[in-house]
């Protein structure tokens, strides 16, 4: 194999990663605080999509002020879905929680069907392409990266510098205690998950500056999210960033070595066996 | 062997029987195709029923052993010409073996965990059977026509594979509620309950367990192979739909969690509303024809968050808990 | 507890042996209750006599099922565009005329399938026993035509499928079949043909295509087409249908530089791959996808959808008329292709695919059959299709009679369109082959 694809391939890939990372952190927020396995995850990150496309190319916005607005619908709409759909049954077994979300994609990925059919869509953004030779680089997805990396650190800074991020983290240790600590616990939790869900909304949209989607495409990114929340830990909003770096690469070495449509079995083979072997995580506590 | 004598599984047996049997007596095919498929997902959701209801760990991926015995079963068919009913109890032993197997290690995770890893044990299954030749890989397999000549025509194959199917179902209900009522059922609902506790009054968790999946993948696997030979062709992504995975346990939701009854309510009800979304009239709205159809997925959506948040035990557990007398018949 | 598990097994399978018993006067009783189910057949037979008593007004149904949600929606509801224009036409000019007066007037009958094969054949029983159906045509997809197809043949039930293009399916020696669609196997032979005439110097192909039946199908018949035409075949990879990015994938496929790549799948992996394969500069000479590029949103990649090259049924360029029919020696009939672009254009407001056309042209081809036979007597309108050899708007329409590939389509003739631009730089999309319905000549693949 040629050097300079194996570089090629594993910036590819290592930029793919991030984009990964970013789509699947939502997902691990939730469940880090709430204990809840968001199975509308894929679903709000095609919302996203659709949101970009129809700012950006039915309203003529530009793509990244459209970013913006994307990010203050997604944490509105994630405080209302906390409302309607998980607050009541917040304590109940996993089975609830999960079809309660599960019902809110049944909906989305319903009405969207019904609006936008399965058709591809796609946001054209040229930012043109960078490098030489076999190495190139597309500007839109150095800007998805810094994206993701800048939203990243955001988060970071968020729930370790703030008070508001700090009751968050009480919460997801010990909702009780926090609770007994003054902290209104129903808030924290509609704002997680207003979190989460502005997440998977942002990555959405970064996503369909990139890669053309339909109202189904947000379930793929769903069970790669599940992958990489299980590679960088479940509940671990960075770690997901780690997660789908680690997946990216894997991705984007591995389709060189074997048939690429033989990835996607080593990745899942390698979400179960992390899962027993690792449950916390490559990098977290041994089990 | 009291239980076997019990008369409300006798009833729950001659209930659904009876009905079974009546596209058979009238020979009316229609009725036959609906109610394969109410049977069918009878199966699934009674047998997901065993694993998550009673014993508290959600399978979200049990679809794997509806797609695992399909594939067994239909290879054999085609290739080998077995007869439907061999090839399908290949499939049902076949998917079993994988259950322990892959249940020994997995049954160890707990909660949210043990529920992703079954989806990704059915999505690793998916998509290696997709690169899987002697499996046909992506294009999947299909019956020559003539396959069904063995059972006089396609039209008596299809008979014969009702007739499978409301076997399968009665098996199915019939271990779903000797189960419960067993000591060993116990022992699961205990592990449900509270898993250290339960290993202190004596029960082996893990043996348990691993037992209570391989039933619920016992059933699967021969309505999907029943399920395939009917349709003829098997392809990986219609075997291992998630899907319909996450639909069983909708159904287990809707009519019972934990119940016997529950899970035959749900699927029956289930099945049937989704048919009428879909077979409704459409209606015309500024000219433009807009079906339920349309809409039906986002119509089970609401109707399914609205049982989730204010229905939480289910059609069948409402029932038991409003009328505290009815809790002795219905299981 | 272990000694009560066995037990309980135990007793299950006693119960399983009881009820197998039970079920074993079953199949007993299933040809007892056969002629109850064949029924509706013999209501169908007679009605011919019924209509050919004169000057009446006959109803037929026709039933099928549609995406109308689930992956399959966009292709689907454009076939069932198309099949409910040719409705509109047919209701119109006052229904199809038989020659002793009758009028026969057809309707639609059919159910969403939600792109899934669970239900599919419980709704063509349905069709068939309940809405007592009079003619079938397909759901949308091989695999759904497949589960059909075992319903309508046990039935005897003449089903016209389209937007089903396998070949096998139509290899299992069927009766009641008929095939609208060129099969898979020939999808990409004529863009090998192609690459053959345009650059003759050009020797390796890659091949790339999507894990799903179909586009496999096509990929496994490209490359031996292509190996029996002297090219070697440098890339014979597939990727999983759900691939959202192919960079990596694209570094691989420019290693081994390949004249010409063909494959792709479906709408949004062929064209984020066209357009990632513009955005790497990858110069091979052609690319011919799959699907998506007929698609009109195709252009919305932007310039990566110049030189993509696409196989297609039809296309509303094509050059099928009645002179056309003249010289090759065949009959015309029916619609022209520039009224029914018009017409679909004047309907639906966007312009017809080839989906679109092959919904009108199930609904043209009974059309015809009932003409020709004036009957609606389906053992006629069988024998009427067998031995039909025509050119519609839609192309040449031919059947096979041989026992073992009976219905399966050997008169139609796939198109390839191909994006170009024209001199102010916006998108045209051309036909450049088979050379005799070309509209504008192939163009290489050049970057800017």
């Amino acid at each position: 194999m040629n050097l300079a694809v194996l570089v090629s391939s594993s910036i590819d890939g290592l930029m793919l990663g991030f984009i990964y990372g970013l789509a699947a952190m939502g997902l691990t927020l939730i469940f880090g605080v709430m204990r809840v396995i968001n199975l509308a995850h894929g679903a709000v990150i095609t919302l996203g999509m659709f949101a970009l496309y129809l700012f950006s190319v039915q309203l003529g916005l530009n793509p990244y002020l459209a970013l913006v607005l994307t990010l203050f619908l997604g944490l509105a709409f994630g405080v209302v879905m906390y409302f309607i759909s998980v607050h009541r049954v917040i304590n109940a077994p996993e089975l609830t929680t999960l079809l309660a979300t599960f019902s809110v994609d049944l909906i989305i990925v319903g009405v969207g069907t019904a609006i936008f059919t399965t058709s591809p869509f796609s946001v054209n953004v040229d930012l043109g392409t960078y490098g030489s030779g076999e190495i190139t680089v597309l500007g839109t997805k150095i800007v998805a990266v810094l994206a993701a990396i800048l939203i990243t650190v955001a988060l970071y800074y968020f729930l370790y510098r703030t008070r508001i991020g700090k009751s968050i983290r009480a919460v997801a240790n010990n909702r009780s205690a926090a609770e007994l600590m003054g902290i209104n616990t129903t808030a924290m939790l509609a704002l997680s998950f207003g979190l989460g869900t502005m997440l998977a909304m942002i990555s959405g949209g970064l996503i369909a500056t990139l890669f053309t989607f339909t109202i189904l495409t947000g379930d793929d990114y769903q069970t790669k999210s599940f992958v990489i929340v299980v590679i960088g830990g479940l509940g671990n909003p960075t770690g997901a960033l780690v997660g789908g770096i680690l997946l990216g690469l894997l991705e984007g070495i591995a389709t060189l070595f074997m048939q690429p449509s033989w990835v996607p079995v080593i990745e899942y083979v390698a979400f179960v066996l992390i899962l027993l072997l690792r449950p916390n995580g490559l990098f977290g506590a041994r089990a | 062997m009291k239980n076997l004598l019990n008369p409300y599984l006798w009833i729950i047996l001659l209930v659904v029987g009876g009905i079974s049997v009546v596209p058979i007596l009238t020979g009316d095919a229609s009725m036959r195709e609906d109610l394969f498929l109410i049977l069918m997902l009878v199966v699934l959701a009674s047998s997901v029923n065993i694993i998550t209801g009673y014993t508290g760990y959600v399978s979200f991926g049990n679809i794997v052993f509806f797609g695992l015995g399909g594939y067994f079963a239909f290879y054999l068919m085609q290739n080998f010409e077995t007869n439907f009913v061999l090839a399908a109890l290949v499939g049902g032993v076949g998917a079993s073996i994988v259950a322990v197997l892959i249940g020994i290690p997995v049954l160890r995770l707990r909660g949210a965990y043990f529920a992703l890893a079954t989806i990704g044990i059915n999505e690793a299954m998916r998509t290696f059977v997709a690169n899987f030749d002697p499996f046909g890989g992506s294009v999947g397999m299909f019956f020559n026509y003539s396959v069904y000549n063995a059972y006089g025509g396609a039209k008596n194959a299809l008979w014969f594979a009702y007739d499978g199917i409301v076997v399968v179902a009665l098996a199915t209900i019939a271990a779903s509620f000797l189960i419960k009522k067993s000591k060993f059922g116990l022992g699961l609902l205990a592990i449900r309950e509270d898993q250290d506790a339960a290993k202190v009054l004596g029960i082996d968790p893990a043996r348990a367990k691993v037992i209570a999946y391989t039933f619920s993948a016992f059933f699967p696997a021969l309505a999907g192979a029943l399920f395939f030979f009917k349709n003829g062709i098997i392809e990986p992504d219609v075997a291992f739909d998630l899907l319909r995975s996450i639909e069983a346990l909708v159904m287990v939701m809707l009519g019972g969690y934990g119940t016997v009854v529950g899970p035959i309510v749900g699927a029956t009800v289930y099945e049937r509303i989704t048919a009428l979304l879909i077979t409704a009239p459409s209606i015309t709205v500024l000219g433009v024809s807009l079906g339920f159809s349309q809409l039906h997925l986002a119509i089970a959506g609401f109707l399914l968050l609205l049982i989730v948040l204010f229905v939480t035990a289910g059609f069948v557990g409402w029932l038991r808990q409003r009328f505290p007398r009815t809790r002795r018949y219905l299981e | 507890m272990s000694p009560r598990i066995p037990r309980s097994l135990w007793i299950a399978a006693l119960l399983t042996l009881a009820v197998v018993i039970l079920a074993a006067c079953a199949p007993a009783a299933a040809p007892t209750s056969a002629p109850a189910t064949a029924a509706p057949q013999p209501s169908t037979g007679p009605a011919p006599t019924t209509a050919s008593t004169g000057g009446q007004t006959k109803n037929i149904i026709i039933g099928f099922t549609a995406s109308q949600t689930g992956s399959n929606n966009v292709e689907s509801g454009k076939q069932l565009q198309g099949l409910q224009l040719w409705l509109s036409d047919v209701t119109k000019a006052g229904g199809i005329k038989l020659k002793d007066g009758t009028v026969v007037m057809p309707s639609l009958k059919f159910y969403d399938d939600e792109s899934k094969a669970d239900r599919v054949q419980a709704l063509y029983t349905q069709l068939i026993n309940q809405d007592k159906v009079d003619f079938l045509i397909s759901p949308y997809s091989s695999g759904l035509a497949k589960s059909a197809a075992i319903i309508s043949e046990q039935y005897g039930k003449l089903m016209i499928t389209t937007g089903a293009a396998d070949d096998a399916t139509m290899e299992q020696g069927f009766k009641n079949t008929y095939q609208l669609y060129t099969p898979a196997s020939q999808y990409l032979s004529g863009a090998i043909d192609l690459l053959g005439k345009l650059s003759p110097s050009a020797k390796k192909i890659a091949i790339v295509y999507s894990k799903d039946a179909f586009s496999t199908t096509v990929a496994q018949f490209a490359n031996t087409y292509a190996t029996s035409h002297g090219y070697s075949v440098v890339v014979n990879e597939g990727y999983d249908p759900s691939t959202t990015d192919f960079s990596s994938f694209i570094n691989k496929i420019a290693a081994a530089s390949p004249d010409a790549i063909m494959g792709g799948g479906h709408f949004a992996d062929g064209s984020t791959f066209a357009k990632q394969l513009f955005d790497k500069k990858i110069p091979a000479q052609m690319l011919v996808l799959l699907v998506a590029p007929p698609a009109p949103t195709f252009t919305q990649i932007g310039d990566g959808a110049q030189y993509v090259i696409g196989p297609s049924q039809w296309e509303p360029q094509v050059t099928y008329s009645a002179d056309a029919a003249k010289a090759a020696n065949l009959p015309w009939y029916g619609i022209s292709v520039t009224d029914f672009t018009a017409e679909f254009k004047a309907k639906y407001n966007a312009d017809p695919s080839y989906h679109a056309a092959g919904g009108y042209m199930a609904g043209l081809l009974l059309q015809k059959a009932i003409e020709d036979t004036n009957s609606i007597d389906p053992t006629a309108i069988k024998a009427d299709l067998d031995k039909l050899d025509l050119l519609t708007f839609y192309g040449h329409i031919k059947f096979s009679t041989d026992a073992k590939t009976h219905g399966k389509q050997i008169g139609h003739e796939m198109v390839y369109m191909q994006w170009q631009k024209d001199a102010s730089g916006n998108f045209v999309k051309q036909i450049v082959w088979p050379l005799t319905a070309k509209t504008a000549d192939a163009q290489l693949r050049k970057l800017p």
